[in-house]
């Protein structure tokens, strides 16, 4: 079956609902937040309709670059991590039997149900002198005495790919079940061991595939504003943690949009690089 | 077989009718005088539902709805924005004293009138919230301490002075609140070590108290907003000492936690929320009366007893026990945040207070 480009104004119908949603819901709010942006802070009120970039100014400093700089080198290594778990783990779940496969991808589902708080509190207990993990290494004999591993950058990092690893399996699925087994195959009769052939073989032919993953977790974990928080201390803290403290605690509405807008712009300029660089990358 | 099965439709018609008996309370309720109240959503909106509202109606016959109001400053950028469209998404509402402040700023405060809340003689003065002109912007709601607690397992001795959070001995052991506008440490600083929240009157007694303050970091394991983590790892005795709620130490402490609550040498912090009328409210009348009637010292000491807020009135007007009063607040002089530099300076202290905590 070919599929036919619309002709009429009557063929582009279906498209107007999905569209007006999206302006409704998306472009008019991030419309707003870019114009707050630009207002004017009354310290001790809340700001007035103005066209000023003292929110912007406020922001380029060296310890805004500093979190800036945390967030977006917190997010990459949840992504790197999530996707090294996942590509091996889902790779072998598609290997296995349906009924298998089914009770793994409930399972899955079943964390993306649990919300940012239960699992940062669960993570925290897990880490905690009192309660935590450490108290069955020393159980066994392996540690001296239980010790809290949180509030700590591993503790953040831990809850935030724990968080973020169901969608990172869930995006990569589709992708390795249509893989051609022949591939492997091909390259297992050659001669190759069943690893050199995952890596020469299976990696290569999922390159797109891992590029979008590794862009989908990066922008999910920029997000974060509650683990970092529940598990991390003060300079784990991601940009959004400040963003929140403005627009909430401080009521500083236009530099919090600001803040956000600017992450905003680094987020697709990174992307841009990553979707350039990936198409140099196939062009050679 | 069963033959009285129920028919799944007639069970949806019984709901429904059910429905709206249960609804029709309300809709008699609302012909007659009534008062939205704003509140603190969660544990105070519901202990003011269950032990004040009623007895308030049944006096006065005015019917009150109460709102839960958001923490933070949302609620207050609501009213606000509400009161511009001419619109009070509640008539009398519990705003925090920063809140206070910054809604004077737009007048959004309708002055009130104290010859009409005769029980205000008893309010203590701190609690008669003023515009710079002299009119009356809200008056003393409820007060609460944060005080210096411990987990008693650990700390078998109560600490007695501030000076416990710079111990080296403390050394990543406890637990303050993460914001400079909530955990107030920097009057705590002026009072403990510079003789008093005066010496915040300028810049350089304020960078005084930031570098005093940045001696307590190596401490502090932490810094927390949700207050539910705080008091679980207190409990826990997994960060044993911080500061905290005075009222609901008190009540973890009375059931057989492992905590202390203890009211320093130099004093507990107090903070307080404020009633306050919007301008847009057409219910003066009533909230009026509603104001006059929560400052009646019998109501402030229902209040210490079921809710745990210090009494805003002064304390020889109630008959609250020795112990009931000492279960609340007490007489070593509180140390009195300074609202004024949270609405004056607040980005300043904002940022610096970030710099010093995150850097």
């Amino acid at each position: 079956m070919r599929r036919e480009p619309p002709q009429t104004l009557g063929d582009y119908l279906p498209l107007l609902f999905p569209a007006a949603m999206l302006t409704i819901f998306f472009v008019v709010p991030f419309g707003t937040m870019i114009a707050v942006s630009f207002f004017q802070r009354q310290q001790g009120g809340f700001y007035t309709p103005a066209f000023v970039f003292d929110n912007y100014a406020r922001f380029l400093s060296v310890f805004f670059g500093g979190v800036l700089g945390f967030s977006l080198m917190l997010a990459v290594i949840v992504a790197i991590c999530c996707v090294m778990l996942a590509l091996p783990f889902t790779y072998m779940l598609t290997r296995m039997a349906r009924k298998v496969q089914v009770v793994w991808l409930v399972a899955l589902l079943s964390i993306l149900s649990l919300s940012e708080v239960i699992i940062g509190f669960a993570w925290s207990t897990l880490f905690s002198r009192t309660a935590g993990i450490t108290n069955i290494l020393v159980a066994l004999g392996i540690m001296e005495q239980a010790k809290a591993l949180t509030p700590s950058f591993g503790a953040v990092l831990t809850g935030m790919v724990y968080q973020a690893f169901p969608y990172t399996v869930l995006v990569l699925f589709p992708a390795l079940v249509r893989l051609d087994p022949t591939l492997t195959e091909a390259a297992r009769t050659l001669g190759a061991s069943p690893l050199k052939a995952f890596f020469t073989v299976v990696v290569p032919a999922l390159r797109n595939t891992i590029t979008a993953t590794l862009i989908m977790v990066f922008i999910f974990a920029l997000g974060s504003y509650l683990l970092p928080q529940l598990l991390g201390r003060p300079q784990h803290w991601t940009l959004s943690v400040l963003i929140t403290d403005q627009a909430i605690y401080q009521s500083n509405m236009p530099f919090a949009a600001a803040m956000a807008v600017f992450l905003v712009l680094v987020t697709l300029g990174l992307v841009a690089l990553t979707v350039i660089a990936g198409r140099k990358g196939e062009a050679a | 077989m069963i033959t009285t099965s129920i028919k799944r439709r007639t069970l949806l018609g019984a709901g429904l009718a059910g429905a709206s008996m249960l609804a029709m309370p309300s809709i008699l309720r609302a012909q007659d005088k009534s008062l939205k109240v704003g509140v603190y959503g969660g544990y105070f909106k519901d202990s003011f539902d269950k032990n004040i509202f009623p007895e308030f109606t049944k006096a006065t016959g005015i019917a009150v709805e109460s709102i839960a109001e958001p923490t933070g400053e949302a609620w207050l950028v609501q009213l606000e924005q509400a009161a511009r469209a001419g619109q009070a998404p509640a008539d009398v509402s519990m705003m925090s004293q920063v809140a206070m402040l910054k809604g004077q700023s737009t007048d959004l405060w309708t002055p009130l009138d104290t010859a009409k809340i005769k029980n205000a003689s008893n309010l203590l003065d701190r609690f008669v919230n003023k515009y710079p002109d002299g009119r009356i912007a809200g008056i003393g709601a409820v007060s609460w301490y944060i005080t210096l607690v411990t987990n008693t397992d650990v700390y078998k001795e109560a600490p007695t002075s501030w000076t416990a959070f710079w111990d080296p001995a403390n050394a990543d052991k406890l637990g303050l609140l993460a914001l400079v506008s909530n955990s107030f440490l920097l009057e705590v600083t002026a009072k403990t070590f510079f003789g008093g929240t005066n010496a915040l009157d300028t810049e350089e007694g304020l960078l005084k108290a930031f570098d005093k303050l940045a001696e307590v970091k190596p401490n502090v394991r932490l810094w927390y907003r949700d207050e539910a983590q705080f008091e679980q790892s207190l409990k826990s005795g997994e960060i044993p000492m911080g500061q905290y709620y005075h009222d609901v130490t008190g009540l973890a402490a009375a059931d057989g936690h492992p905590v202390r609550s203890t009211f320093p040498k130099e004093g507990g912090i107090q903070d307080s929320g404020c009633w306050a009328l919007s301008r847009a409210s057409q219910k003066s009348e009533e909230a009026h009366i509603f104001i006059d009637y929560m400052c009646q010292p019998s109501i402030q000491a229902t209040l210490s007893r079921k809710v745990g807020t210090s009494p805003t009135v002064k304390r020889e007007v109630t008959d609250l026990t020795d112990k009931e009063f000492a279960a609340v607040s007490s007489d070593i002089e509180p140390i009195i945040p300074r609202y004024d530099l949270y609405q004056t300076k607040s980005d300043w202290l904002n940022q610096k207070w970030t710099e010093l905590i995150v850097g």
